[in-house]
């Protein structure tokens, strides 16, 4: 399933007339400008703070359903399709395989990103099949990159973990 | 008709470090599933949901609910409202033959917001009301506060009074977290943070969530023995902005009528036994009895003043320590109030139940800065 080896080329533009930061500056439109300070502190809970800490120590945990029997990851503290409290922890691999990519090119502002970054969808090793998470794979060309790739954690040393997502910093191809 | 088959809820506390909102929100599901004999995964037609983004912290919220209420692979929608708009969004569905069974979620997590301050003023205009000076957006309520003591002759007394009266009630409610044994001299002397409001006539934030389950006729009658009817729901709103709205609660005036029509009430102050309505801030407790039409203009301070509206008195108010007891809830302050007058028409309301209550209102108003508000009849 090698669908990722491909020539890539950059996304096309979308051809119109767009407004120049000259033609606002010079007041060409009329506008309010505000920069609203909203900010929030999320309660991570029981089921996140237990995968978050889970982290830091550089692992990934998941949680089962004796139900239905899946392994879920990120964890819950209630399986969504029994409707019933979990039935405990387990400690995944830090391996897994692409679900799926995507090569993106442009930033959230539009801008052209200097290198590429390749989001994937990435289902984990000892949780059910196709369970998973989203997270950015590295070492890896673009065009190597396919469906059906195994991937592993690349983590942040441990000094510099502090129980985030981002305590893995990307993932990269099984070697071999 | 449509009845309310199960109530469940979670909190009501000042902070939640322990539980993320979706684990309130799955807390307060499986006890109102429970509650009605019901398994969410089989029985239930529609969810709806009640939140606002901008308090969430997330865009397109609806996309955050379904898995902890059990709708995942189910119609589940969101009204960017107070709860009681989601009772009527259920009653709806109902009453159109979309659902047997309908479930209204709404949850405050008020503890996750840093700057509640910043949050209430992305609600006004950008362009000629928001950055207008830098004192925090309470002062709108204020500003209505005011110009309705003016124009009904009010003391500052007479506004203290509603939050001794709901902070005292509130001491019989375990979920109440702002509860407290008050007197008319401790409110007199709280610091005025708004002149002329004080700081203990502004109800501080509380976390929770209100789940029920709403069920036909026939369902309802097949699923309890003591189901409670939705008599009457109405919504309204007058205006956008403080420079064109009238100052005079009329969303609650109109919302009312709208439910009284369908209630078959005509004479609201003789017919209604009890009532949970918005205090958010103490004054508007008086401004909504008011245009609930629970009393006379000019009497509704008078008769607060005589224990009209105790708990032992004619037309028990805020039993449950309203907002002031209980906090504000955001989009839940419906849902709160909704629960109590549930619980008190079922008989389950503990140490503060009220005796012989068949009617019951509750009212919630969408909060600064807006003029809107909506009002449902629940009866036995």
């Amino acid at each position: 399933m090698a669908v990722g080896k491909k020539d890539i080329e950059c996304p096309p533009y979308a051809e119109g007339t767009p407004l120049s930061d000259e033609d606002i500056k010079e007041g060409k439109v009329t506008y309010v400008e505000d920069h609203p300070d909203i900010r929030y502190s999320w309660t991570a809970g029981q089921a996140i703070s237990k995968f978050l800490n889970g982290l830091k120590e550089g692992k990934i945990l998941g949680v089962k359903c004796n139900k239905c029997g899946r392994v879920m990851v990120p964890p819950r503290m209630f399986c969504e399709l029994c409707y019933k409290p979990i039935d405990g922890w387990v400690e995944l691999k830090d391996t897994g395989t692409v679900e799926t990519f995507s090569i993106s090119y442009i930033d959230p502002d539009a801008k052209p990103l200097p290198e590429p970054v390749i989001v994937a969808v990435i289902s984990i090793d000892g949780a059910s099949p196709h369970m998973g998470i989203m997270h950015i794979l590295d070492e890896v060309k673009p065009e190597d990159v396919y469906i059906g790739m195994k991937v592993k954690a690349v983590w942040k040393g441990e000094e510099e973990r502090e129980g985030a997502i981002t305590d893995i910093k990307y993932w990269k191809p099984v070697e071999g | 008709m449509v009845a309310i088959v199960g109530v469940g809820y979670s909190g009501f506390n000042s902070t939640t470090p322990d539980l993320s909102w979706k684990e309130i929100m799955y807390e307060a599901a499986l006890r109102a599933y429970t509650d009605a004999g019901i398994n969410p995964r089989r029985d239930v037609d529609s969810f709806v949901t009640c939140a606002e983004d901008i308090y969430e912290g997330f865009a397109i919220f609806d996309e955050f609910v379904p898995d902890q209420l059990g709708a995942v692979v189910k119609p589940t929608c969101t009204v960017c409202a107070d709860f009681l708009y989601g009772v009527a969004t259920a009653y709806m569905q109902i009453k159109s033959g979309l659902a047997d069974i309908a479930v209204v979620e709404s949850h405050s997590k008020a503890s996750d917001i840093q700057t509640f301050g910043n949050v209430v003023k992305f609600a006004m205009d950008p362009i000629w009301l928001r950055n207008i000076g830098n004192a925090h957006p309470y002062y709108l309520a204020a500003l209505e506060m005011f110009q309705y003591m003016a124009q009904r002759c009010l003391s500052e007394e007479d506004v203290a009074r509603v939050v001794v009266k709901n902070k005292n009630n509130a001491l019989l409610n375990p979920s109440a977290p702002y509860a407290a044994n008050v007197t008319i001299d401790d409110v007199m002397a709280s610091p005025k943070l708004f002149d002329p409001m004080k700081k203990m006539e502004i109800a501080p934030l509380a976390d929770g969530c209100v789940v029920f389950v709403l069920a036909s006729d026939e369902v309802a009658r097949e699923l309890t023995d003591s189901p409670v009817w939705v008599k009457g729901v109405g919504w309204w709103s007058e205006t956008y902005g403080y420079d064109t709205a009238s100052f005079s609660a009329m969303y609650t005036y109109k919302a009312a009528k709208m439910a009284y029509r369908m209630a078959g009430i005509e004479n609201p102050a003789k017919e209604v036994d009890f009532a949970e309505v918005d205090d958010r801030f103490a004054f508007k407790e008086l401004q909504h009895l008011e245009t609930l039409q629970l009393a006379g203009k000019f009497e509704v301070a008078r008769l607060m003043a005589e224990g009209y509206f105790d708990k032992d008195g004619s037309l028990p108010v805020n039993v449950s320590g309203g907002n002031l007891g209980v906090g504000n809830l955001l989009e839940c302050t419906g849902g709160q109030k909704a629960l109590e007058v549930v619980l008190q028409l079922r008989g389950e309301a503990g140490r503060r139940q009220l005796s012989d209550v068949e009617i019951g209102v509750a009212q919630a108003w969408r909060y600064l800065p807006t003029h809107s508000g909506a009002v449902a009849v629940f009866g036995v």
